[in-house]
C-alpha cells in the first residue's frame, strides 16, 4: 500500500471538511471582522443533533435506506443550527458591534462554553458512535484505499462549496454580502439592509457547519459534545492559512491544512526516528497557524493590506 | 492605592488592622464553622487569586487577550513537581546535576517565576504584531501545545511522565519545617492547610503589591497607553514590543509562582489540570471582577472559585432528594454558569462587578463619543 | 515675521519614495528644515502630506531615500528611535489615550526620557521615586504651558475639542522634542481658538523648538511659517518663503486646477 497516496487521500477528506467549516469563519470575519469562536460548537451541534434525530427516527420504526435517514437527520439539524447561528449573532454580537474589540470576543467564548455545556447536559460527556448508515465499500486507488464514504464527503463538500461561491457571486444576497464586507456604511447608504445580511451570513455559515459536523461524525465514526473546540480551531487555522475573509482562500487553506496534517503526522515518526509520533498530530495545526500569522498574516490568498497609521 | 491609605487618617490604619486580623483568623473561623474542607478551599482560592492577578496584568492592563494563560501555571507546577519528586531521580543520579533536586523554596519559587516568564516571552514574541482576536487564538494554541507536550513527553525520554502525571511531590519546607506536619505555637495547632494558607496569603499580598506598584509606574502607564491606542503609544516613543513582552513575562511569572505552589499543595500534577477550560475560568475571573482593577479581580477570583464548591454542596444533595439520582454534574453546571456570566457581564456590565473608574469610562465610551461628535459638529458648523 | 532660523539644518530628507501597492504616495521628496524655524507643509487633499508626516515620525517605513536628523541617520528607524532622537508629533484625528486623565497622557509622553525598570517600579528606590516625582512635576508644568492645567484630572475624552488639541501638543512636548510635528492642529477650531493656537506655536518656537506644520488654513500658514513646502501628487512642487510660494504658478495650478495656457 502506498503510504503517501493514502495519507494524501485521508488529508483531502479531512481537508474538505475543514474547508467547509473554514467558510463559516471566513464569511463572518469578512463581514464583521470578528472571530466567531462559537462556530466550532455549531459544527458539534450539527453532528450531535443529526445522530439523535437519526436514532429517534430509526427507533420509531421509520424504514428508510441508510443515506436517506442521514438526510432526514440533516433536515432536522440544519434548521436548528441555523436558528442557533441567528440567535447567537442577535444575542451576543449585535449589541456589541460598537463596543471595544475585547467585548464580542469574550461573549463569543461565553457562547461557545454555553453551547458545549448544554450539549454535555443533553448528551452526557460521552462519545456517541455515528450510525453505520452510509456506504463504505473500499476501492483500490493508485495503491491506496479509498472508501465510498470518503468519496461522498469530498464530492458533497465540493458541491456545497461550489453552491456557496455561486450564491455569493450571482445572487442579490451574495452581492449584498460582498458590499457589506467591503464597506458597511457605503453599503448601508446604497440601501443594503446590513442587519439582514449579517444575520443571513450567520445562518448560512451555520448550515454549512451542520453539514460539516455530520461529515466529521461519519468520517471518524463518532461525535461528542466537546469536539467543537479542536475542530473549530483547526478550521479557523485553515481560514487564516488561506487568507481570512477570502472564500476561495478558506477552501484552499482547508484542503492544504488537511493534507499537511495527514502527511505530516504519517511521516513524523519515521523522520524523527520515533521520537515524535503521530500523537503530535494536533500540534501541526497550531504550528501552521503560528507560522502563517508570523510570516504571512494575510494568508496565502489574502491581499496584503497596506499599513495604516 | 496603598499610598493613599498610608497618607490618610488613623481610621484607615484601624481599618487595615481589622482587615489583617480577619485574614489572620479566617482559616480557623472557617474550619470551626464550615469544616476543614473549607480551609483547603480557602488555600485553593488564594492560588486562583494569584493566577487571576497575573492574567490581569496581560488582559487588564495591557489589553492583550491571552487564552493560553494556564500554560504558565503548568510550567510553574511542573518545575516544582519535577525538582521535588522522585520522578527525575533516576535520570539525574550520577550526572552531577543532583543539586537541582530539593532546592530550598526561596530558590525554587523564583526559578518557577523565571522559567514561566521566559515562556511568556516565547509565547509573546510571535504574537506582537497581531490584532487582538488573532492574539487570542494564537495564545490559545500555545496553551494547548504546552499541554500536549506535557502529555507526550514521557517518551522517548520520560520527562513529564505523560498523562499519568508526576506523583509524590514533596510539600513546601520553610525554615526547616515541613508543611505536611502540624506545628504548635502558643498552644494553637497550625495544621498543614493553615500553614499553606499563610504562605499563599503572603505570596498573594506580594503579588498585589507588585501589581499596584507596576500599575502606577511608567511601565504601567505604558501598558495602559498601548491598550488605549497602540499607534499613539508608538508615536510617544514607547517601544511597544518590549513593553508588551514585559506584560507577558510579568503575568506569566505570577502564573508560574502559583503553579509551583499548586504542585506542592496537591502533591500531584498531571496535564489534566491545565486544559483550555482552566484558562477560560481564570479569564472569567478577571472579566467578571473588573479588568485592570485589583480589588475587582480578587472578588472575581473568589466568587468564581466558590461557585463550584457551593454548587457541589447544593446541587448533589438537592438532586438526591428531589429525583433520587444525579442527572446533572455540578462541574457541568459550573461551566455553564461561567459561560452565561461571560456573556451577561459583557452585555450588561462590561466593566465588571467592581471596576476601576477608568475601565468604567472606557466601556461607556459610546455615550461619551456621541456627545463629543455633537460637539465637533458644532465646532465645524 | 522675522526669520529666526539661523540656517543650521536640523532635519534633512532626500529622494524619499513611499509606495502603497500601485499607489506612489511619495515620489522623490526632498526637504530640509532649519533649526528654530516654523516650516509649513501644504498641498491639496491626498497630496501625501500625512504620509510624509508618518515617514518623518517613523510610523511608515519609506521605500528609498535618505533621512537624517541632527546628522543621525533615521532612515527606516522605528518610531521609538525617532522620538528618542527628538521628533515628536500630534495626529490629524486626535489620538489621545481617552480613558487616561489629561495629566496621565502627558506623563506617558515622559516615558521615552525616563528609565525606571520593573525592579525600580517594584522597590521604589529613591532614584525611581525622584524620577516619578520629576515626571509628575514636568507633566503639570506642561499642562500649564499649554493652558489646560485646571483640566489635569479629567479624562482626556471629556476635554473640549480645542483642549484636546492642546493636550496632544503638551503630550508631544513631554518627549523633549527638538522638532515638533503638528498635523492640522487648527482643524475644527473657531477663529479665537486658532488665534490662541498660533500664539502657542510661536511661544513653543521661541522656546527653542523647531516646528513642522501641516495646515489647511492658508491665512494662518502665511502669517506663521518661515518657509513653506507644497506637495502635490506625492511630489514637492514648490518651497520657499510664504510670499514666493503664494505667487508660484505651479502652486496656483495645483490648488485651482490646470491654468489656461
Amino acid at each position: 500500500m502506498d503510504i503517501f497516496i493514502q495519507q494524501l487521500i485521508n488529508g483531502l477528506v479531512v481537508g474538505s471538511i475543514y474547508a467547509l467549516i473554514a467558510l463559516g469563519y471566513t464569511m463572518v470575519y469578512g463581514i464583521l471582522q470578528l472571530i466567531n469562536f462559537a462556530h466550532g460548537e455549531i459544527v458539534m451541534m450539527g453532528a450531535m443533533i443529526t445522530i439523535s434525530a437519526v436514532s429517534i427516527l430509526s427507533g420509531s420504526g421509520v424504514n428508510l435506506p441508510g443515506p436517506l435517514l442521514v438526510v432526514a437527520g440533516l433536515l432536522v439539524s440544519i434548521p436548528i443550527t441555523m436558528l442557533l447561528g441567528f440567535t447567537i449573532e442577535r444575542v451576543a454580537y449585535r449589541p456589541l458591534r460598537k463596543a471595544p474589540r475585547l467585548a464580542p470576543l469574550i461573549t463569543a467564548i461565553g457562547i461557545s462554553i454555553v453551547l458545549q455545556q448544554v450539549a454535555v447536559l443533553i448528551w452526557k460527556n460521552n462519545p456517541r458512535s455515528f450510525p453505520d448508515l452510509l456506504p463504505h465499500a473500499s476501492h483500490d486507488f493508485m495503491g491506496a484505499v479509498i472508501t465510498d464514504l470518503q468519496i461522498l464527503i469530498v464530492v458533497l463538500a465540493l458541491v456545497v462549496m461550489g453552491g456557496l461561491l455561486i450564491m455569493v457571486e450571482k445572487t442579490k444576497l451574495g452581492r449584498a454580502m460582498r458590499a457589506v464586507s467591503m464597506n458597511q456604511s457605503v453599503a448601508s447608504l446604497m440601501g443594503v439592509n446590513i442587519n439582514y445580511v449579517i444575520s443571513m451570513t450567520f445562518v448560512i455559515g451555520s448550515a454549512l457547519g451542520a453539514v460539516a459536523g455530520v461529515m466529521v461524525g461519519a468520517n471518524y465514526g463518532l461525535a461528542y459534545p466537546t469536539m467543537g473546540f479542536m475542530i473549530g480551531l483547526k478550521a479557523f487555522t485553515a481560514a487564516v492559512l488561506g487568507g481570512i475573509g477570502n472564500l476561495a482562500g478558506a477552501v484552499a487553506g482547508g484542503l492544504l491544512l488537511g493534507i499537511i496534517e495527514s502527511v505530516g503526522a504519517g511521516y513524523l515518526g519515521p523522520i524523527t526516528g520515533g521520537v515524535l509520533g503521530s500523537h503530535y498530530q494536533d500540534i501541526f495545526a497550531f504550528m501552521v497557524l503560528i507560522l502563517v500569522l508570523v510570516f504571512r498574516p494575510s494568508g496565502l490568498l489574502g491581499e496584503r493590506v497596506a499599513e495604516r497609521a | 492605592m496603598l499610598a493613599n491609605i498610608k497618607q490618610s487618617k488613623p481610621a484607615a490604619y484601624a481599618g487595615m488592622a481589622i482587615f489583617a486580623v480577619v485574614l489572620a483568623v479566617l482559616p480557623f473561623v472557617m474550619g470551626a464553622t464550615l469544616g476543614n474542607t473549607w480551609v483547603r478551599n480557602l488555600d485553593l482560592a488564594m492560588l486562583y487569586i494569584m493566577l487571576a492577578l497575573g492574567l490581569n496584568i496581560v488582559v487588564g492592563y495591557a489589553g492583550l487577550l491571552d487564552l493560553g494563560y494556564i500554560a504558565f501555571y503548568a510550567v510553574g507546577a511542573y518545575v516544582y513537581a519535577l525538582l521535588n519528586s522522585p520522578h527525575l531521580v533516576p535520570m539525574l543520579s550520577g550526572t552531577g546535576f543532583e543539586w537541582l533536586l530539593h532546592m530550598p523554596l526561596l530558590v525554587v519559587l523564583p526559578l518557577a517565576a523565571l522559567l514561566a516568564g521566559i515562556f511568556g516571552v516565547l509565547l509573546g514574541s510571535p504574537t506582537l504584531k497581531l490584532r487582538g482576536d488573532y492574539l487570542a487564538i494564537v495564545t490559545l494554541g500555545f496553551g494547548e501545545i504546552v499541554r500536549l507536550f506535557m502529555n507526550n513527553l514521557d517518551r522517548p525520554i520520560n520527562i513529564t511522565n505523560g498523562p499519568q502525571g508526576v506523583n509524590l511531590i514533596e510539600p513546601v519546607s520553610l525554615f526547616g519545617h515541613k508543611f505536611s506536619q502540624a506545628i504548635t505555637v502558643f498552644g494553637i495547632e497550625f495544621r498543614s492547610v493553615h500553614l499553606y494558607y499563610y504562605l499563599f496569603l503572603a505570596l498573594a499580598l506580594l503579588i498585589i503589591v507588585v501589581s499596584i506598584r507596576l500599575q502606577s509606574s511608567r511601565i504601567g502607564r505604558a501598558w495602559v497607553a498601548i491598550r488605549e491606542d497602540e499607534i499613539a503609544a508608538q508615536a510617544m516613543g514607547i517601544n511597544t514590543r518590549n513593553v508588551k513582552l514585559l506584560a507577558f513575562a510579568m503575568g506569566a511569572s505570577f502564573g508560574g509562582v502559583s503553579g509551583a505552589m499548586f504542585a506542592s499543595f496537591q502533591g500531584f500534577v498531571s496535564p489534566e489540570s491545565f486544559i483550555l477550560m482552566e484558562s477560560i475560568v481564570v479569564l472569567a475571573m478577571v472579566v467578571l471582577g473588573g479588568m485592570g482593577h485589583i480589588p475587582g479581580v480578587i472578588l472575581g477570583a473568589v466568587l468564581l472559585f466558590l461557585t463550584p464548591e457551593v454548587l457541589r454542596d447544593v446541587v448533589n444533595p438537592l438532586q438526591d432528594k428531589l429525583i433520587g439520582e444525579r442527572l446533572v454534574n455540578p462541574e457541568n453546571l459550573r461551566m455553564l454558569l461561567f459561560g452565561i456570566a461571560l456573556i451577561f457581564v459583557m452585555l450588561v456590565r462590561p466593566e465588571g462587578l467592581w471596576p476601576s473608574k477608568q475601565r468604567k469610562a472606557e466601556f461607556h465610551e459610546d455615550d461619551d463619543l456621541k456627545a463629543k461628535d455633537a460637539e465637533k459638529e458644532a465646532a465645524h458648523g | 515675521m522675522a526669520n529666526q532660523a539661523n540656517g543650521e539644518v536640523l532635519l534633512e530628507i532626500s529622494g524619499i519614495h513611499k509606495r502603497f501597492g500601485g499607489l506612489h504616495a511619495l515620489s522623490d521628496v526632498a526637504l530640509s528644515i532649519n533649526k528654530g524655524e516654523i516650516y509649513g507643509l501644504i498641498g491639496p487633499n491626498g497630496a501625501g502630506k500625512t504620509t510624509l508626516f508618518n515617514v518623518l515620525t517613523g510610523l511608515y517605513q519609506p521605500d528609498e531615500g535618505k533621512f537624517t536628523f541632527k546628522g543621525i541617520d533615521l532612515f527606516r528607524k522605528k518610531p521609538n528611535v525617532v522620538v528618542e532622537s527628538g521628533i515628536a508629533r500630534t495626529f490629524q484625528n486626535i489620538r489621545l489615550f481617552h480613558n487616561m486623565t489629561a495629566l496621565e497622557n502627558v506623563m506617558v509622553g515622559r516615558h521615552v526620557r525616563t528609565r525606571a525598570n520593573v525592579l525600580g517600579a517594584v522597590f521604589r528606590d529613591p532614584k525611581t521615586r525622584a524620577e516619578e516625582a520629576g515626571i509628575h512635576e514636568r507633566a503639570q508644568s506642561l499642562l500649564d504651558y499649554v493652558g489646560i492645567r485646571k483640566h489635569g484630572g479629567e479624562f482626556a475624552k471629556n476635554l473640549s475639542y480645542g483642549d484636546q488639541r492642546r493636550l496632544e501638543i503638551a503630550r508631544a512636548l513631554a518627549t523633549d522634542p527638538q522638532l515638533l510635528a503638528l498635523d492640522e492642529p487648527a482643524a475644527g477650531m473657531n477663529p479665537k481658538e486658532t488665534d490662541d493656537l498660533k500664539k502657542l506655536m510661536e511661544k513653543i518656537r521661541n522656546d527653542g523648538v523647531t516646528i513642522l506644520l501641516i495646515e489647511h488654513d492658508v491665512k494662518l500658514m502665511m502669517g506663521l511659517c518661515d518657509r513653506i513646502a507644497v506637495l502635490d501628487y506625492g511630489k514637492k512642487i514648490a518651497e520657499g518663503v510664504p510670499e514666493e510660494v503664494k505667487n508660484n504658478p505651479r502652486v496656483i495650478e495645483a490648488y485651482l486646477g490646470a491654468s489656461p495656457d
